[in-house]
């Protein structure tokens, strides 16, 4: 063969000479990416994950995962001479003696808030624009099995360093597993090997943060990314956007320049954020020690709810014959968010079987044109936000000046009662806007300009609206909801009705009964055809 | 099934685009170029300097920020250098797609995910043809066997996790305080004299013994029991106790003895208020009651404070009278 080949020619025919694949590579690099500001929230998590990969592997180098007692002898002055355990001494040397260890530390503390945040956003995203339904519901448990294990994950971390902040985080992990009923002091016994606290629990603790838990988040977010990949990503609605396309930039070269810059970016923000802004500045608490506590510690924002909720439950207790029933830990820390994730995860199913609508989605909803959804979700955004101000009641009281008791009563009240309220409202302002893309459709946009008629009446002048705002308005679906079954067969016998199909009639009313519908075609065209005479009227009084 | 009322769908439009500066124009997409080129060099020469701030920055000089107070010089310089070094990257690949790569947007067919009927009915008839073949469905004995083997088989994987620890024995029910085991003051384990105890503050004390415990087991467990409280109330205010009688009260002249942990889940109380003598947990604001049996007035914990009966031994130091009649701490099954 004498043709000359370029080099990347010969490389790439190299690889593909040995594993194929060109197929697969073409396809690849033509891929289609939509864009949208709001599908990078997905990518950031992505990113913050292999940021934590990176630091993570980078501390495991220096962190000494043990409860041996030691006296500390390292650089960090105000605690020469303490005694501690060498996870904590180790973490101050890492704080204090390895160059850059500082740095990684807050690289890694601060990627993890802004994982978990970046995973908590892209969530709402993805309710709120209804991009969980068929094809994708797979793809949405996966999403929140990730979260959840992201939320045990950080706190695994938050408890490995042993300080007085961490170890109280683990004395009331004890309480809550001691709470389980039966089997709870088992559990403690075993997880702890033996009593409170203990040698055994940090090194166990941190085989679990660093094989167990990134392991399993590892492969989950494999599946999650490539499902992403196999379904094509969902797409606003857009002029040439159907359910049947999807539009936007190629994989090659433009998105993959956006997408890779884009993670350098999050890099480079959680790097800088870690050089100027301390956090969890262990060496300030001290070494644990069963007998004292740091007033006023918080934990992680993603612990918030379940402080929250532990703070604001009645003080319930039960004796059972002879065995003690706590659900003033119970609730809130077990029963609680088990609700919470068990709804979360079957989200789709509850939605598709409460709407019949088992049909695929590829275009996303206008969060207005799924109101009872998108108010089910301000609830359940509501829900959480009063729980996890709970969790600051005692800062809110000093704040304010008030008494605590008070607070948390309120609090309390406001648990059930403002989520409903936020749920009317929210769904009052979606009809409120569709109204108003019926009435932009119907009668144009408002210009401003007020016009003064012949015989002396003012209008305001209404202009067209662009054709990107029609394909907008003009993709919402209107559903009819379901009907009851008949209540006679065709003989007038009575037919038993089902209390299953009663129940779904009666939801599926509540998702679309006050729905407001989109014009038909005759009406949209004979409102384009009065708009048409008013401009003529707008120019004839010119001439 | 539901159905969609409103089938009317406009004609989908032309998917819009429009031109950019640099598409039209030589010199802005030129000016894009070295914008780009610009970014890229900065992150290079920040890496130069990441290097340099490396080398001769002092690693414990302490410098004040605005709103992030007081930071390392050397971590805030190494950090700062890296970040932009990384960021410019970013910025310069970003800038780059925006302006000069053809932002002209394409469009790709989606494809149904499902198989087609005749695929999916050939499946399940393979599926069917295999699970007659193995006779799964005529002999129930077998596959009932099966599946109690199936449902069976992750118990030694359970089993084998018992020796995590030892199993939960009577120790949540005992500490090691017992009669005339004398209370020493936390940290400096000095013995504590009745007139040492002021009235209003609290003073943290723990058994005799424990540090030499805690220097033979090298474990926490028993200081986290074992951990108590002392104040003096006014005899004439204390409403009521625990425990005790008039010729051996749990108090010693006003002094009262309670433990130090949470009946919540666990947290060691710090703050007490003199005035009405409430003791404050810092976790979950569980308020306990000190002069009327450490019984709880406010919060999520249910249980009172477990009193320790305490009176003096004969060269006149505080003591117990033996070990807490309840268990401390958190609440769990076997507890009534
Ligand atoms: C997937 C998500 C992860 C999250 C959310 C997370 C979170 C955390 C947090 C909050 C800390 C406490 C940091 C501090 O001291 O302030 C921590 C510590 C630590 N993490 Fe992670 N981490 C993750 C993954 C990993 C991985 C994959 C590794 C190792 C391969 C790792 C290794 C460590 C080590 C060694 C420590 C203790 C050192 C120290 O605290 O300074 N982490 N982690
Ligand atoms: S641990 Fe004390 S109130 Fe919760």
């Amino acid at each position: 063969m004498s043709v000359k080949q370029s080099r990347k020619a010969r490389a790439l025919n190299w690889a593909d000479d040995r594993f194929g694949g060109a197929g697969i590579l073409r396809t690849a690099m033509n891929k289609v990416f939509p864009d949208h500001w709001s599908f990078m929230l997905g990518e950031i998590a992505l990113y913050s994950f292999v940021i934590l990969l990176i630091s993570g592997t980078y501390l495991s180098f220096f962190f000494v995962p043990s409860m041996t007692e030691i006296v500390y002898n390292g650089s960090y002055v105000p605690l020469k001479g303490v005694k501690m355990t060498e996870a904590y001494a180790s973490t101050l040397d890492i704080s204090f003696d390895v160059r850059g260890g500082l740095l990684m530390r807050q690289i890694h503390h601060w990627a993890a808030l802004f994982f978990l945040i970046a995973m908590t956003v892209h969530m709402l995203r993805i309710f709120f624009t209804g991009a969980f339904r068929r094809p994708r519901e797979v793809n949405w448990v996966i999403g929140s099995l990730l979260l959840i294990l992201g939320i045990v994950e950080g706190f695994a971390g938050y408890g490995l360093p042993d300080d007085l902040l961490s170890g109280t985080g683990l004395r009331i992990t004890e309480g809550i597993m001691l709470a389980i009923p039966v089997v709870g002091s088992w559990v403690s016994s075993l997880v702890f090997g033996g009593e409170f606290p203990g040698t055994e629990f940090i090194p166990r603790l941190y085989i679990v943060h660093v094989l167990l838990i990134p392991g399993i988040m590892l492969a989950l977010i494999a599946v999650h990314v490539l499902l992403v990949a196999f379904h094509k990503h969902t797409q606003f609605p857009g002029p040439g956007r159907t359910e049947k396309n999807v539009v936007g930039y190629p994989l090659m070269p433009v998105y993959m320049a956006k997408a890779g810059g884009f993670f350098f970016i999050v890099f480079g923000v959680t790097v800088f954020m870690a050089a100027i802004a301390t956090i969890n500045p262990v060496w300030m608490f001290g070494p644990y020690v069963p007998n004292a506590v740091g007033a006023g510690s918080q934990p992680d924002w993603y612990m918030g709810f379940l402080d929250g909720s532990t703070r604001i439950m009645p003080a319930i207790e039960f004796t059972l014959i002879n065995y003690t029933l706590s659900l003033n830990l119970l609730i809130p820390t077990l029963v609680l968010p088990g609700i919470m994730f068990t709804l979360l995860i079957f989200y789709p199913w509850i939605e598709a079987w409460a709407t019949g609508d088992k049909r695929e989605h590829h275009l996303l909803d206008r969060p207005r044109n799924a109101p009872t959804r998108t108010a089910l979700g301000v609830m359940a955004l509501t829900f959480y936000g009063i729980l996890w101000i709970s969790g600051g009641n005692d800062i809110i009281a000093v704040a304010f000046g008030l008494s605590i008791n008070a607070i948390t009563w309120t609090l309390r009240f406001g648990l059930f009662i403002l989520p409903a309220i936020a749920f009317v409202i929210t769904k009052r302002i979606c009809l409120a806007l569709q109204r108003r893309d019926r009435d932009k459709l119907l009668h144009g946009r408002e210009t401003g300009q007020i016009l003064r008629l012949p015989h002396g009446e003012f209008i305001e002048i209404h202009a067209p609206i662009s054709e990107k705002e029609k394909a907008k308005i003009l993709s919402k679906v209107d559903i009819e909801p379901l009907a009851l079954p008949p209540a006679t067969d065709r003989d007038g016998v009575a037919v038993p009705q089902s209390f299953r199909k009663r129940l779904q009639a009666k939801v599926s009313h509540f998702y679309f009964g006050d729905n407001v519908p989109k014009p038909s075609a005759a009406e949209i065209e004979a409102a384009e055809h009065h708009l048409q005479e008013i401009a003529e009227n707008v120019e004839a009084p010119s001439h | 099934m539901s159905k969609d009322v409103s089938p009317y769908r406009p004609q989908p439009a032309e998917i819009e685009h429009e031109y950019r500066r640099a598409d039209i124009d030589a010199r802005a997409a030129k000016k894009a170029e070295r914008q780009v080129a610009l970014m890229f060099a900065s992150s290079a020469l920040f890496t130069v300097l990441f290097v340099v701030a490396f080398a001769t920055i002092d690693a414990t000089t302490v410098i004040g920020l605005p709103v992030f107070g007081d930071v390392y010089a050397f971590n805030v310089a190494i950090g700062v250098t890296m970040g932009l070094a990384i960021f410019f990257i970013g910025a310069g690949a970003i800038h780059w797609a925006k302006k000069l790569m053809p932002d002209v947007e394409v469009e790709e067919e989606r494809h149904d995910f499902g198989s087609s009927a005749e695929e999916k009915a050939e499946i399940v008839e393979t599926f069917k043809a295999g699970s007659a073949d193995s006779g799964v469905m005529q002999r129930p004995l077998i596959r009932r066997t099966l599946l109690a083997a199936l449902a069976l088989f992750p118990v030694p994987l359970v089993v084998l996790l018992r020796d995590l620890g030892p199993g939960p024995g009577d120790e949540r029910f005992r500490t090691m305080w017992s009669q005339g085991r004398r209370l020493l003051t936390d940290v400096s384990y000095q013995p504590i004299r009745p007139e040492d105890v002021p009235i209003g503050n609290l003073i943290n004390a723990v058994p005799e013994g424990l540090h030499e415990l805690e220097e033979e087991v090298k474990n926490l467990n028993e200081r986290a029991k074992s951990v108590i409280i002392v104040v003096r109330i006014d005899p004439d205010e204390i409403v009521s106790q625990q425990g005790g009688t008039s010729e051996e009260p749990w108090d010693y002249n006003g002094i009262l003895a309670y433990s130090k942990v949470c009946t919540h889940v666990g947290c060691p109380i710090s703050l007490y208020e003199q005035r009405t003598h409430h003791l404050l947990c810092p976790c979950h604001q569980s308020t306990y009651d000190l002069a009327d049996s450490g019984k709880v007035i406010f919060g999520p914990a249910a249980r009172r404070m477990p009193q320790l009966g305490i009176t003096i031994d004969q060269e006149g130091y505080l003591v117990a009278r033996g070990d807490f009649a309840e268990p401390i701490g958190p609440s769990f099954w076997e507890l009534s």
